[in-house]
């Protein structure tokens, strides 16, 4: 019996190693992989961006694919947990034999996914992990097989203490973020440093807290003329109404969390006055490959893309370009074109990569009067 | 001053909501010795029913209140019959595993037909402010506050004045004499949760009005404040959950407003501790010597 297991396994072991001769520049498809949160607490962001990438792929194959051969996904839940992540990063680079693969949506998330893309020297395109962290190693090394579209939370926190300064003309400002998350502690941060007026309040609270009318009462008094709230749209959204019930007029901040339809439920338009935070993509803006992305959007699956999808979609084109410059459905190969990436045009603006991984964009600056978005700067 | 006047007022709107809570809990406890620790979740299921009121079938605040708390009274004697009353002659830590395995069940349950997702209460209150020189209250807070005085005072009168209130006083005593005597102490038990988790479906349906966000897991930390507030304030007491719940939240809101939010949750439960070692009876509560 033992003998006839041992023969089994390394029957299955030889198999599993022929498998793999295969060059991916000899397959008929050019497979990508997708490591997405279709289920879990941040599903709405995997599922988002999902729906990016099939749109984008389907486009792209109807155009007649890329170097002549039609692009594959493989679709993989991560049910938004670190383990899983890691386990479908391994079975997509390893097993699958992917070219590239997009995703996982949230930092963390993507943190989990690269020692494994690592080890199988697989490009992984983040589009959302926005933490500085995310393409660095811990030695502060660039993570040679990470890049990402999204700009980065210093720099969201830079541009917002910028905004405040000169278009708000504000002289001191008060700071109100979530003490558990990187997300907050990365934007605080980068806000602090940027922004040379006084910060006259510095004030915590806890992810899943629906009260802050204390601290909110608290900072009133210290007199304020911003309100920078660096957080997800859960609490930024109870938090602005909170503030404006106290009579907290002043203008807010916010980062890329408050993109959200639910941020208007949750907050209330008549408190969504004076509102201003960094969007990755405006569905505002007039340029046509916006308004395509728009309409083939709302055909496919119905509803109104956000600015993940938009994201997820930049990626995908993003690949497609590496690897056309690349000449080779090899993931080295597409690592190296995507180091190489200068000016690519996305929906998201137009992005150069750094020597860093990280995509160097510009931001539009959204404000919010009674709920509605306008674009208030670039 | 203003502002510790305002804090004040923060304090006891969330304070309502305790006491609204800590009153459940007080008056399971005073009758079957019995921490219901599914009574948060009954809140939550309350604040859901409630939503589904408003939502969908677009009533007003007070009819939605009746049928939130109808729904939880239900709900609660049926978790008494179904879980609870099987294991009455159990040992007490058989009866309160149970009652944690209830409250998982309930939120897990809830998040299967209505999904994690926070969801927004639909606005059913204008949030009118009112200011009394520097001191600014919101409609809804009035609302709650009221609310909870309204029940409190009815529940006290319930439990004082009624033959139900003194059937329920009797079984607390003793069971088995209030048995001799005739009184049906499953009935009285039965309405007992009945009273209690309506409080708490009440407070559910507050919650939402007030903050505007549910999720099926709102009721885990408020419940045990809630539960401090009743240990607090001397648990089994009606008086002693009102006061409790009250304190709690003043206690809360003046930490994070006076000193950091962040250890807001830390001196809540620093209070149950020292309650505990210091006067376990609570505020109210007499030193009982125990016959033996």
């Amino acid at each position: 019996m033992k003998k006839l297991v041992v023969t089994m396994m390394a029957a299955t072991l030889l198999l599993a190693g022929c498998s793999g001769g295969k060059s991916k520049d000899s397959a008929e498809t050019i497979k990508i992989g997708v490591n997405l949160e279709q289920s879990g607490p941040v599903s709405s962001y995997g599922n988002a961006e999902l729906e990016g990438v099939q749109l984008a792929v389907e486009e792209i194959n109807e155009k007649g694919g890329v170097l002549g051969k039609k692009l594959e996904l493989v679709e993989l839940d991560n049910k938004s947990d670190t383990t899983e992540v890691a386990s479908v990063a391994t079975k997509l680079a390893s097993k699958e034999k992917v070219s590239a693969i997009i995703g996982p949506a949230t930092s963390g998330n993507v943190k989990a996914a690269i020692p494994a893309t690592n080890q199988a020297k697989v490009p992984l395109i983040a589009p959302s992990g926005t933490d500085d962290s995310v393409t660095m190693d811990n030695n502060d090394k660039v993570q040679p097989y990470v890049f990402r579209v999204c700009f980065q939370d210093s720099f969201q926190g830079e541009i917002m203490a910028a905004y405040a300064e000169n278009d708000l003309g504000a002289k001191k400002a008060a700071i109100l973020s979530d003490s558990s998350s990187d997300y907050a502690k990365g934007l605080t941060a980068a806000f602090k440093d940027s922004f040379t007026g006084d910060i006259v309040s510095e004030e915590n609270y806890q992810s899943k807290d629906t009260d802050f009318s204390a601290v909110l009462t608290k900072m009133k008094s210290k007199g304020m003329d911003v309100l920078f709230i660096p957080g997800y749209y859960e609490e930024a959204g109870l938090i602005v109404k909170q503030a404006r019930e106290a009579g907290i007029e002043v203008p807010i901040l916010g980062a890329d969390g408050f993109d959200s339809p639910e941020l208007v439920k949750l907050a209330g338009k008549s408190a969504l006055n004076k509102v201003y935070f960094p969007a990755h993509f405006s569905s505002l803006s007039e340029e046509k490959q916006v308004q395509d992305f728009l309409t083939n959007y709302k055909k496919k699956f119905d509803k109104e893309p956000n600015a993940f999808s938009a994201l997820a979609y930049d990626s995908v084109y993003l690949l497609v370009d590496a690897i056309e410059r690349a000449d080779s459905a090899d993931s080295e190969k597409i690592t190296e074109a995507l180091e190489a990436t200068e000016d690519y045009q996305g929906l998201t603006g137009k992005m150069t990569i750094d020597k860093d991984h990280n995509a160097v964009k510009t931001a539009t600056i959204v404000e919010l009067k009674e709920g509605e978005q306008t674009v208030v700067a670039e | 001053m203003d502002q510790f006047l305002q804090q004040v007022v923060n304090g006891l709107s969330l304070g309502s909501i305790y006491a609204l809570l800590a009153l459940g809990y007080t008056m399971v406890y005073g009758i079957i010795k019995l921490i219901n620790f599914a009574h948060g979740e009954i809140y939550m299921v309350g604040a859901y029913v409630g939503y589904t009121a408003i939502q969908n079938w677009g009533l007003g605040l007070i009819p939605a209140l009746f049928i939130a708390m109808t729904f939880c009274a239900v709900l609660g004697v049926l978790i008494e019959r179904v879980a609870y009353r099987p294991l009455r002659n159990a040992t007490r830590i058989a009866a309160l595993i149970t009652a944690i395995g209830v409250s998982f069940l309930l939120q897990y349950v809830m998040i299967l037909f209505m999904g994690p997702d926070v969801r927004t209460f639909p606005e059913t209150v204008p949030a009118k402010i009112f200011k009394f020189g520097g001191v600014q209250v919101n409609e809804q807070q009035i609302y709650i506050f009221v609310i909870s005085i309204i029940l409190m005072f009815l529940l006290q009168f319930i439990v004082k004045k009624t033959k139900m209130g003194k059937a329920m006083r009797a079984v607390s005593v003793d069971s088995d004499a209030a048995k001799l005597m005739g009184i049906n102490v499953d009935t009285t038990i039965s309405f007992t949760f009945a009273l209690g988790s309506a409080l708490a479906g009440a407070a559910g349906v507050l919650v939402g009005v007030y903050y505007n966000s549910i999720n099926p897991l709102m009721g885990a930390a408020p419940g045990l404040k809630a539960f401090v507030a009743a240990v607090f304030g001397g648990i089994g007491l009606i008086p002693g959950a009102m006061l409790g719940g009250l304190s709690i939240g003043v206690t809360e809101i003046m930490v994070s407003g006076y000193a950091s939010s962040l250890i807001k949750d830390a001196v809540v439960y620093a209070i149950l501790i020292l309650v505990l070692l210091i006067k376990p009876s609570g505020l109210l509560g007499k030193n009982k010597k125990e016959k033996v």
